[in-house]
């Protein structure tokens, strides 16, 4: 996956600066960086929840397709986890797995079901399969939720701060789930203050600042000696907390 | 008392009038009202602004004018709807004029009904289409399966006051020679003058009939949806 040139504007607001980006196929990447530096809307640009206004956006080496029904196939092969879960709130846990898969690729409801309780006993929410999302704490409907991501076979994993909307004691159990995720290859792109699952699971750390990529390093490097000030007045402000 | 239960049939009869009226427009309007909903909140600017223009339109102009058009100015444009008149639906032999009526009541309606949707559409969190976007869905696709399963609920109480403002819109089309409820209680009215009030008062009850199962039905399906 490649992103060359790509810049995006709101009104006067110049939120996406010129970002290059290249992610191997296997690779594990953190963004990381102040609330408002543009992380979310670089994973909603990805796949193309938000337009971009220059540059290219390249997965496998084919464009982003514009509109239309290529657009849909594209977004079902890049997952997205969002910060606040959007689990489909009138469909149980296991029809929150199944419909795109269903509806989507187009897979027979018991091929969809069958998947879809393999990959729910696999981030330990099988038991509540026939629950509504209301029913389940954070925790559980965030690994849920990455469950229904991973049932479309994507080939791009994308998480918006995944655990910043849970209670410490169930940040741990979807961390776990991502740490897992990526040792069995998976192409991830990660937006996240977790320093711990940086330095476990991450190749990489971009470091954003005001729209632009400020510094990308391995991440034992980042969190011990950054380069750039922005950085280094970063993360003197998380660290303290 | 006397003059309607002596024409009793007449009576029933009227209030059939009223409402084949109301059951095919009330049909036809949520059609036609979900289609320009879905235009409306869809990605396509086109469909967007003509669906918001048909609501400006439709919603701002008095139905009497609308009815008016239909009866007065679609017959000169040659738009006659005189083909349906060889169509006959369970031994009842479709007028013109009905045809007419009904599209009326239909195109003004329709763009309550639209507005009724949105409404309720626009209460769907936004993360809800975003998710369904995010797993492939196609806009159709998330509006069928996503957004408007959870709308549903919001949607019924709006709905179902446009329908009862439509059980008794249904009365404009007295003007227009249709022997509904309201047309058929003029002409008691010149019959039995010294009976107005009772005539009146039986009409009105008919129309509250209908109104009370309207409102009933539309308390079941909320109370469905609520357990659901
Ligand atoms: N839909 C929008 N319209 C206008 N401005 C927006 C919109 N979404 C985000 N922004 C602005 O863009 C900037 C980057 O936002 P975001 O990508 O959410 O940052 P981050 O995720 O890094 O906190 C912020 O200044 C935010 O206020
Ligand atoms: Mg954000």
């Amino acid at each position: 996956m490649r992103l060359a040139g790509v810049q995006k504007h709101y009104g006067n607001l110049h939120v996406l600066k010129d970002i290059d980006l290249d992610v191997a196929r296997g690779e594990v990447v953190v963004v990381i960086g102040p609330s408002g530096a543009g992380k979310s809307t670089l994973c909603r640009a990805i796949n193309r929840l938000e337009t971009i206004d220059e540059g290219e956006i390249l997965l496998d080496g084919q464009p982003l397709p514009q509109e239309g029904k290529g657009l849909a196939r594209l977004r079902a092969d890049v997952g997205m986890v969002f910060q606040s879960f959007n689990l489909f709130a009138h469909k149980t846990v296991l029809e929150n797995v199944t419909l795109g898969p269903i509806k989507v690729r187009k897979k027979s409801k018991a091929e969809a079901e069958a998947r879809a309780k393999e990959l729910l006993e696999r981030v330990g929410v099988a038991h509540q399969a026939a629950k509504y999302p209301a029913q389940l704490s954070g925790g559980q409907q965030q690994r849920v939720a990455i469950a229904r991501a991973l049932a479309m076979d994507p080939k791009v994993m994308l998480f918006d701060e995944p655990t910043s909307a849970l209670d410490p004691e169930m940040i741990k159990e979807v961390l776990d789930v991502m740490v897992d995720l990526a040792e069995r290859g998976m192409t991830m792109i990660v937006v996240t203050h977790e320093m711990g699952f940086a330095r476990t699971a991450a190749n990489r750390v971009v470091f954003m600042a005001d729209g632009a990529i400020v510094e990308t390093t391995n991440p034992e490097k980042f969190f011990t000696n950054p380069e750039s000030d922005r950085a280094k007045d970063f993360l003197g402000k998380i660290l303290k907390h | 008392m006397e003059a309607v239960f002596s024409n009793f049939g007449e009576y029933l009869d009227a209030f059939g009038v009223t409402l084949a009226l109301f059951a095919v427009s009330g049909l036809a309007s949520m059609v036609l009202g979900l289609v320009l909903a879905t235009m409306r909140v869809g990605p396509v600017s086109v469909l967007r602004g003509a669906a918001g223009l048909y609501v400006t339109v439709f919603r701002n102009t008095p139905l009497l004018v609308i009815f008016i058009f239909m009866a007065v100015a679609a017959p000169k444009l040659g738009y006659t709807f005189r083909f349906v008149e060889d169509v006959e639906i369970a031994g009842w032999n479709v007028s013109a004029y009905f045809t007419r009526a009904c599209i009326a009541l239909t195109l003004y309606t329709s763009a309550f009904v639209c507005e009724g949707i949105r409404s309720g559409v626009n209460s769907v969190q936004l993360g809800q289409a975003e998710a369904a976007r995010a797993v492939g869905m196609t806009f159709l696709q998330s509006m069928r399966h996503v957004i408007l399963p959870q709308a549903g609920r919001a949607v019924i109480p709006p709905l179902a006051s446009v329908q009862i403002a439509l059980a008794k819109n249904t009365s404009v089309a007295a003007v227009f020679g249709m022997a509904e409820a309201t047309a058929t209680m003029r002409a008691f009215n010149n019959n039995y003058a010294d009976q107005r009030v009772q005539i009146f008062l039986l009409f009105a009850l008919g129309y509250i009939v209908i109104v009370e199962i309207i409102s009933f039905g539309s308390h079941m399906l909320e109370r469905r949806a609520k357990v659901a």
